[in-house]
């Protein structure tokens, strides 16, 4: 590997992120998931660095879900894109973020065939003004939330109370890096780095403090695939997929996987116990599984959140073996505990992957 | 048991890295010529079985050097040996000759020679 | 008095031109911009089909082309139009007037990194057709280790026939020398297996076709049918290369100790900074616009100046030879008839 390389294809993707003012959407699932992470991005941004980062009960999902398992037409997620934007633009805002990697995707998109197509713009607003009697600017920058905290990764560092590093050995975290198919894929110079080399993860792993690792099935989906998931007769291609990365970085003993789409972590996640399940097979050290981790959590956890307050006890994963690595202290009685310390009830233990 | 109602699905992928080439280098020392197939599927576009079960001597040399021996071996099975591959092969292959060292050496039989 | 003849590239088109305008008794000149003559070739091991020293050709062009004027280190700064001659200003402050110029700047190698998923200058197992010809010149190069060869790639069209590359065009000599690099990867690595992924195999020169049985019979070279669409390094540093074999419908992968990427020709730069300072149209393909691609390949649109070689596409080291030699008999052709 020869980094300076990298480094060169890095500098050749730096998209312009605006340093505030920022318009914020929410993802569809990633609170039923990832209970925390949109909150602790917005405590980041706002309570940590002091950014202007606005959202409103009022916008919806942006349709990408259903658009990319076939149930709407591009025309209908254009459409409720369109509100979406009306909203940015009631509220006084021009830069625009997007909590999820199909949403960035699906807007990327959109922006880009209107660009192609401007009557299918045009066609858009007529729509948008007959359905809600909306009219909207588009946005003068996209990004997606990880852009905004790969921007402030230096600023997160300087404030960090933990690192990616091993305590008792003093070396670096070993890194898995996941990026969302979605982020550049599709179009790799709207991604920081890339989409061969994303830059995007790996720049916040290296400014806290640990080793990124690329293994060979490092530009693999992560198995979630919409239809592939969401049809169940085509499930095993899901977790197949999934099953490959885990085999591809098995050699590398990581201790962690940091991603920044919605479905990546949770099926990360939660495909390690079905495959330890089904074959009996798991990943990390002494029968634990590698622990999954979405970039703000990573956040929370270097600025010295409470695990439990970042919702990691939501994890199928338990992270507790990564926390003790990097020395995170954790009071394993309150794991179960809710806010005002209400029981959640202990979820059952599986066979094969050892989670506590 | 598996309760979740569906399995990590098998991968089609050619892996080259793990097919043996023991069996195919003793093709090729008897049949020098298996080697040479430059795929241009004469043989198979004149090939009498080839439309009713499949049958193709391009596939077959294929599937040999990719590791599919079970499955080159079986589709083998349709060839009638009527000869007409051989003369329609631009490169001279004697595809006839070729059918029945590969029965000889691809053979798991009890028995065989 | 000797007509003079200002040649512009001392690579193989410009020094057999040079020879021979000097046996027709002109005064050829050749402006080089590197220091040194030869161009691609000068760094070449062996050519194709009789695997012919590149040494040999290129001493027996520079012997026979010692006695032209030629500057080394030197650039076109401008070009002008006389009334029926050129005003050419060398970088080294001469000045030149000359009613006949023959552009002979060749072509440019593919810049493989830009392929991003091949991890060219990324993954150290991952060199080009001409780095693998230099280490056959030189035998130094830090990515091959000699002890460790069980498995080598050969990757074709790389920037070649790729529209998102900018370059629709065939490089026309990378299937001949794929074949041809990986016999002699064979012969030095006899138990090494090696894997060419090609779309298409076009071997259309002289003795080709013959190169390529060989490749199959003698040397059990593995022809895989399909585009590599990624590399990725494992563990050990290994490189592990993705493609289909669309001739079975099915994905294929291989690990490998080195993947030489087959590089195409693209137009010079150097070529079209000299077209531009003369108005000189500039081809679909990027390369220089000749007359007509048939009749006429070695003329430009604009009386005097005359091509030759990769300047107008990519070529063959032979045919760069006879452009040169064609293109000097138009020339010459045209000086007779106007005296």
């Amino acid at each position: 590997m020869i980094y300076q390389g990298k480094k060169k294809i890095w500098s050749d993707y730096q998209k312009e992120i605006p340093d505030d003012h920022w318009y914020y959407v929410r993802s569809c699932i990633r609170q039923n998931f990832f209970p925390a992470s949109e909150k602790m991005f917005l405590e980041i941004c706002r309570d940590v660095l002091g950014k202007d980062i606005y959202e409103n009960e009022h916008h919806t999902t942006c349709g990408g879900i259903a658009y990319h398992c076939d149930t709407i037409p591009q025309e209908t997620a254009m459409t409720i894109v369109a509100r979406q934007f009306a909203l940015m633009t009631e509220a006084g805002y021009k830069n625009y973020v997007a909590s999820c990697i199909t949403s960035f995707g699906n807007y990327s998109e959109i922006l880009e065939t209107w660009r192609e197509f401007p009557e299918l713009e045009t066609k858009i607003r007529e729509m948008l003004w007959k359905a809600c009697r909306k009219e909207f600017n588009k946005p003068e920058y996209l990004a997606h939330s990880s852009d905004l905290i790969y921007k402030f990764r230096n600023e997160i560092a300087e404030k960090a109370r933990f690192h990616l590093i091993n305590k008792d050995t003093g070396e670096p975290l070993r890194v898995v890096e996941h990026i969302g198919c979605h982020y550049s894929k599709m179009f790799p110079s709207k991604g920081v780095g890339g989409a061969e080399y994303p830059y995007v993860l790996t720049g916040m792993v290296e400014s806290w403090g640990g080793n990124v690792i690329d293994y060979p099935e490092r530009r693999h989906c992560c198995g979630y695939g919409f239809r592939q998931y969401h049809v169940k007769a085509n499930r095993g291609y899901s977790i197949a997929n999934t099953h490959k990365k885990f085999e591809s970085m098995e050699p590398y003993k990581p201790d962690m996987i940091i991603t920044n789409c919605p479905g990546c972590p949770y099926f990360l996640d939660r495909w390690q116990y079905v495959i330890a399940e089904m074959e009996g097979k798991t990943y990390g050290q002494n029968g634990y599984g590698i622990p999954v981790f979405t970039y703000e959590e990573v956040a929370g956890l270097v600025l010295g959140y409470d695990p439990w307050d970042l919702g990691l006890q939501l994890h199928q994963v338990a992270v507790e073996p990564l926390l003790d690595k990097i020395g995170i202290e954790y009071d394993p009685a309150s794991k179960y505990l809710g806010t005002n310390r209400k029981d959640i009830m202990r979820p059952e233990l599986p066979a094969n992957l050892k989670c506590h | 048991m598996n309760v979740f109602g569906f399995k990590i699905s098998p991968s089609s992928a050619i892996d080259m890295d793990k097919v043996d080439r023991a069996r195919f280098e003793e093709l090729c020392r008897v049949e020098p010529d298996a080697v040479r197939c430059m795929a241009c599927g004469s043989c198979s576009a004149t090939c009498p079985a080839s439309a009713f079960s499949g049958m193709s001597i391009r596939k077959v040399l294929l599937m040999l050097q990719r590791g599919k021996e079970k499955d080159a071996f079986r589709m083998m099975r349709n060839c009638m040996l009527c000869g007409k591959c051989t003369m329609v092969c631009p490169r001279g292959i004697n595809t006839r000759h070729l059918i029945l060292s590969i029965c000889r050496i691809y053979d798991d039989k009890e028995g065989k020679q | 008095m000797k007509e003079i003849i200002v040649i512009i590239g001392g690579g193989i088109a410009g020094l057999e031109a040079a020879s021979q305008l000097l046996k027709l008794g002109y005064s050829p000149i050749i402006v080089e911009k590197s220091d040194h003559l030869g161009g691609h070739v000068s760094r070449w091991n062996k050519l194709f089909p009789d695997m012919t020293p590149a040494q040999d050709l290129l001493s027996e062009l520079i012997m026979s082309s010692k006695d032209a004027n030629i500057f080394l280190n030197t650039a076109i700064s401008s070009m002008n139009r006389l009334k029926d001659s050129y005003n050419i200003m060398l970088s080294n402050g001469i000045s030149i007037i000359t009613k006949y110029i023959l552009i002979t700047t060749g072509f440019r190698l593919f810049d493989a990194s830009k392929k991003e998923e091949y991890g060219y200058g990324v993954y150290d197992q991952v060199i080009t057709n001409a780095d693998l010809e230099h280490w056959f010149n030189n035998g130094n190069d830090g990515r091959i280790d000699n002890s460790q060869m069980n498995a080598i790639g050969f990757v074709h069209c790389v920037g070649s026939r790729d529209e998102k590359a900018r370059n629709t065009q065939c490089s026309k000599v990378c299937c001949i020398t794929a074949i041809k690099q990986a016999i002699e990867l064979k012969e030095r690595f006899p138990d090494a297996q090696i894997y060419c992924f090609y779309m298409d195999l076009r071997l259309f020169g002289k003795k080709f076709e013959d190169f390529y049985i060989k490749a199959q019979k003698d040397f059990g070279i593995h022809f895989i049918r399909g585009r590599v669409s990624e590399v990725s390094e494992n563990i050990e540093g290994k490189v592990i290369v993705k493609a289909e074999d669309t001739l079975a419908g099915k994905p294929i992968k291989v690990t490998l100790d080195l993947l030489v990427l087959m590089s195409g020709m693209v137009c010079n730069p150097d070529s079209t900074r000299t077209a531009g300072m003369m108005a000189l149209p500039i081809d679909s393909d990027g390369f220089l616009k000749s007359s007509d691609n048939v009749f006429h390949i070695t003329s430009s649109p604009k009386q005097g100046i005359y091509y030759a070689g990769a300047c107008t596409g990519p070529k063959t080291v032979p045919e760069t030879l006879a452009e040169a030699r064609s293109a000097v008999l138009e020339i010459h052709s045209h000086i007779i008839g106007k005296e």
